[in-house]
């Protein structure tokens, strides 16, 4: 199957770079029927990739160690759910992924569009071709995923416990979702640029691509965290690290796209500025993809170097140069069709917008490439904590979230005094009433970013709020229509408008909690032997009795061992118990012993939460096992070639020796308020990202009266 | 004022916040940042940002604190370091880590908390 499988991608390249080249000589010489070839080998690419995934799939399920990628990433024992999700922690496995993910997106653009932008399409489809023909390249050249072993073991490695999770699993196809879904807009606007139709029919037929990627891209950044807080075993949920901000510098660039292209739908301005951004937002996806691969910036994640960095580095620059060079060479054709009006408008507010976003991402360039900067210029290697990031950010993200809140109630061109004031009023006293109450009733004032957030956002979820009623009354006032039913169908005929507003009040409800989260966090680290108890905020945390499992382990990982601790968690009259523990996974290496090997191997902390909506309590074991050295040792020397069950007797008799003799152990508690909020405004910001992106009944409709429209103004003018 | 000058104006005003804030970001990144050294590198009387490999049988646990030794990627020199406070899960012999501190007596006294492991990769290269 491997052999068919490495078919598969050798005809997907010849199928991209087939369209690619069909879609040129169609665009070029007029020829229909080329551009129509060009679009089905995409769709033949598609189906290919699909086969190719598939085949890897089974070969993964069905424990074909034959297989390399198989050999390498899974093993007979990892549960199942881990073997079907395994595929993408491996490099080759995710490459294949990304290339599939681009030739299905790439598919369903060029099918809604096949009746549409006739002159953009074609080129739009040979792009989307290189870049497919790209990945397909570094496959089948460099990091084949069907590559065999001449000797199968009989056993794979296993997946990286540090991976075992959930959101972990599911994180890589969300990301490389967003990261490919970018070059969907990107396409039509290099296909926009080269026939030199710049109006605003590319980005409409790309506008729900991007906002589809937009909201992937997002929810992946939050797994991410969420994987971070929960399996990490440090407690925190962002951390400056390179790999984090490759994927958030797409994202800020493409927020910035989706409000500044409604400037060029609404007024025809910004043109050269869109055109950009899109570019950058495509750049830094490749760039994200790429630095999680190259190991060139030390990372807590520094993934193993890389045979594909220096072929990644030149299709990225490629891109860049041919991308600016394209835009510089058709200046000429982006001027806008209007002038800004006045600073006071809602154009004016989303370019304002936009400069914090770009600066945004600048910063975290800058921070993130430091090192590199640094040593090109100092000769030494250093880099920047997130402090620095903290010191920048932290104002960019003030004034964004303010300008969240404003932008919505502006009008476009112009707004009057009289207007701002009718409709900030509301929010203004919102916001004075919260900080007036923070100030008596909590101690929220001992850090002054947190508490300007917390005003900025009651603020922002005001604005939304009192649109929401005010769009509602009127159409009550309309229409007669009862509350509920009112407000259901102001959001879907504006699904967008509104959808947007409550992505707003996610992003307030989000920042809520990172501003309370990081300023009034309590955190401590202590040492405890069984009955012992410590204070941690309002809470007595004791450490009951030490636990020693042997298989199925409470997350269900697959790891054979696990050590914990039973604790008790009080506060005020209630209690509850916790059980955090540590997994240890076996190791491959002989030199730890027979039986060693069970103890010396990775091993993760598995946290246990209480999540709260005012606060979660969090706590993390390190089981001291050093008391374990000596039987381990022993053990080694006497029971290393008996058999299994003897030695898996053995190992159970030292587990229980940890039960019964606990030593102290080590744990972290943390008391993080508010931080479940964080999760919570995700969530709001996805529901309105996919109320935005739902396609309405209503705008269909309309499409295809402009249609009819178009046609029978042709004919007319004919006639 | 006429509208031409008016924006020449607010660009004018742009580029001087930007190549302010610009000039800032630059200025504080390298007065901010830490340098990365390996342990041939270290000497006593600044602090540091070290990283390298555990030496393989280094590694000590003494009640708090954590001693082992961090020696040089390519194995030429080593350091003996003092560490309190939390191991991240991968802490492993032969482990790449980074460990913030100061060299003191010959021995790099680190910041607590600050010990950082390298994941053992996700993308593992091909053996």
């Amino acid at each position: 199957m491997a052999g068919v499988g490495s078919a598969c991608l050798l005809v997907a390249l010849i199928a991209a770079l087939y369209a690619a080249g069909a879609s040129v000589y169609a665009a070029r010489s007029g020829r229909r029927q080329f551009a129509l070839s060009g679009r089905r080998a995409i769709y033949c690419m598609a189906g290919l990739l699909a086969l190719a995934m598939g085949i890897l799939e089974a070969a993964f399920l069905g424990d074909d160690f034959s297989f390399a990628l198989v050999a390498q990433g899974s093993s007979s024992d990892t549960p199942t759910f881990y073997k079907v999700t395994a595929m993408w922690a491996t490099q080759s496995g995710s490459l294949l992924l990304w290339a599939f993910l681009l030739s299905v997106y790439a598919s369903l653009v060029l099918f809604l569009t096949r009746r549409s932008l006739r002159e953009i399409a074609p080129w739009a489809t040979a792009v989307l071709g290189l870049i497919g023909a790209f990945f397909l390249l570094l496959m089948v050249g460099w990091e084949n995923p069907f590559d065999t072993l001449q000797r199968a073991p009989a056993d794979g490695a296993g997946l990286n416990p540090l991976l075992r999770h959930p959101a972990m699993m599911i994180h890589p196809p969300m990301l490389y979702s967003g990261y490919v879904g970018f070059s969907i807009p990107f396409a039509f606007a290099v296909g926009a640029l080269i026939t030199r139709r710049t109006g605003a029919d590319w980005i409409r037929s790309t506008r729900r691509f991007a906002l589809v990627a937009w909201t992937f891209l997002g929810t992946g950044i939050m797994l991410g965290a969420l994987w971070s807080y929960t399996e990490l075993g440090w407690g925190g949920y962002w951390a400056w690290d390179p790999v984090e901000n490759a994927s958030l510098m797409p994202w800020l660039v493409g927020t910035a796209f989706l409000h500044s292209v409604m400037v060029q739908e609404k007024r025809g301005m910004l043109k050269v500025w869109n055109a950009s951004l899109i570019v950058a937002t495509f750049v830094l996806a490749l760039l994200g993809t790429f630095l999680v691969r190259s190991g060139i910036l030390d990372s807590i994640h520094a993934f193993g170097a890389s045979t594909i960095g220096v072929q990644f580095l030149i299709f990225i620059a490629l891109v860049a140069v041919a991308s600016t060079a394209l835009v510089v060479s058709r200046l000429p054709h982006l001027r806008s069709e209007a002038r800004l009006d006045s600073l006071l408008s809602r154009e004016a507010f989303f370019l304002l917008n936009n400069l914090v976003l770009v600066g945004l991402c600048l910063v975290i360039f800058w921070g993130t490439f430091f090192p590199l900067i640094s040593e090109a210029f100092t000769g030494e290697k250093a880099s920047l904590g997130p402090p620095w990031f903290d010191g920048y950010t932290t104002p960019l993200a003030l004034v964004l979230v303010l300008l969240a809140g404003v932008g919505p109630v502006l009008a476009w061109r112009r707004v009057t005094w009289a207007g701002i004031r009718r409709a900030l009023r509301i929010p203004v006293a919102a916001s004075a009433g919260a900080l007036v109450l923070l100030l008596l009733l909590t101690d929220a004032g001992d850090s002054a970013p947190s508490l300007v957030m917390f005003c900025l956002a009651a603020f922002v979820l005001a604005v939304v709020g009192q649109e929401f009623w005010r769009g509602a009354a009127a159409r009550r006032v309309m229409t007669g229509d009862p509350w509920p039913r009112a407000l259901t169908t102001l959001v879907g005929r504006n699904r967008r408008r509104y959808g947007g507003y409550i992505v707003h009040a996610g992003i307030a409800v989000l920042f809520l909690g990172v501003a309370a989260s990081s300023a009034f966090l309590t955190q401590r680290d202590v040492r405890l032997s069984p009955g012992q108890s410590t204070k941690v905020g309002d809470y007595t945390v004791t450490y009951v009795r030490p636990t020693a499992r042997l298989g199925g382990d409470r997350a269900g990982t697959g790891a054979p061992i696990s050590f914990g601790a039973v604790l008790e968690l009080r506060k005020g009259g209630h209690r509850e118990l916790l059980r955090p523990s540590r997994n240890f996974y076996p190791t491959q290496d002989a030199s730890k012993g027979a039986i060693g090997r069970f103890f010396e191997g990775e091993a993760t902390s598995e946290v246990d939460l209480r999540w709260g909506a005012r606060q979660d309590f969090w706590a993390a074991v390190r089981p001291d096992i050093s008391e374990l050295d000596g039987p381990i040792r022993e053990a080694n020397a006497r029971f290393g070639d008996s058999n299994p069950n003897v030695q898996g007797f053995v190992i159970a008799a030292i587990t229980d020796r940890y039960r019964r003799n606990p030593p102290p152990a080590a744990f972290r508690f943390i008391v993080s308020p508010l931080v479940a909020w964080i999760w919570i405004g995700g969530g709001i910001a996805l529901l309105g990202a996919l109320v935005a992106a739902w396609p309405s009944p209503e705008a269909r409709l309309r499409r295809v009266r402009a249609l009819q429209a178009a046609r029978v103004g042709r004919e007319l003018s004919r006639a | 004022m006429d509208p031409s000058r008016k924006r020449k104006l607010r660009l004018v005003a742009l580029l001087g916040v930007v190549v302010v804030l610009g000039a800032a970001l630059v200025y504080t990144s390298f007065s901010a940042s830490t340098e990365a050294s390996s342990p041939s590198q270290v000497k006593p009387g600044r602090s540091y940002e070290l990283t390298g490999k555990v030496v393989p049988g280094s590694i000590d646990k003494s009640g708090d604190e954590l001693r082992f030794r961090i020696r040089d990627r390519d194995g030429s020199a080593s350091v003996p370091v003092a560490y309190r406070g939390v191991v991240p899960d991968p802490f492993r012999d032969g482990r790449e880590v980074i460990v913030s501190g100061e060299l003191k007596g010959g021995t790099f006294v680190a910041e607590r908390d600050s010990l950082v492991t390298k994941c053992p990769s996700k993308f593992t290269k091909k053996s």
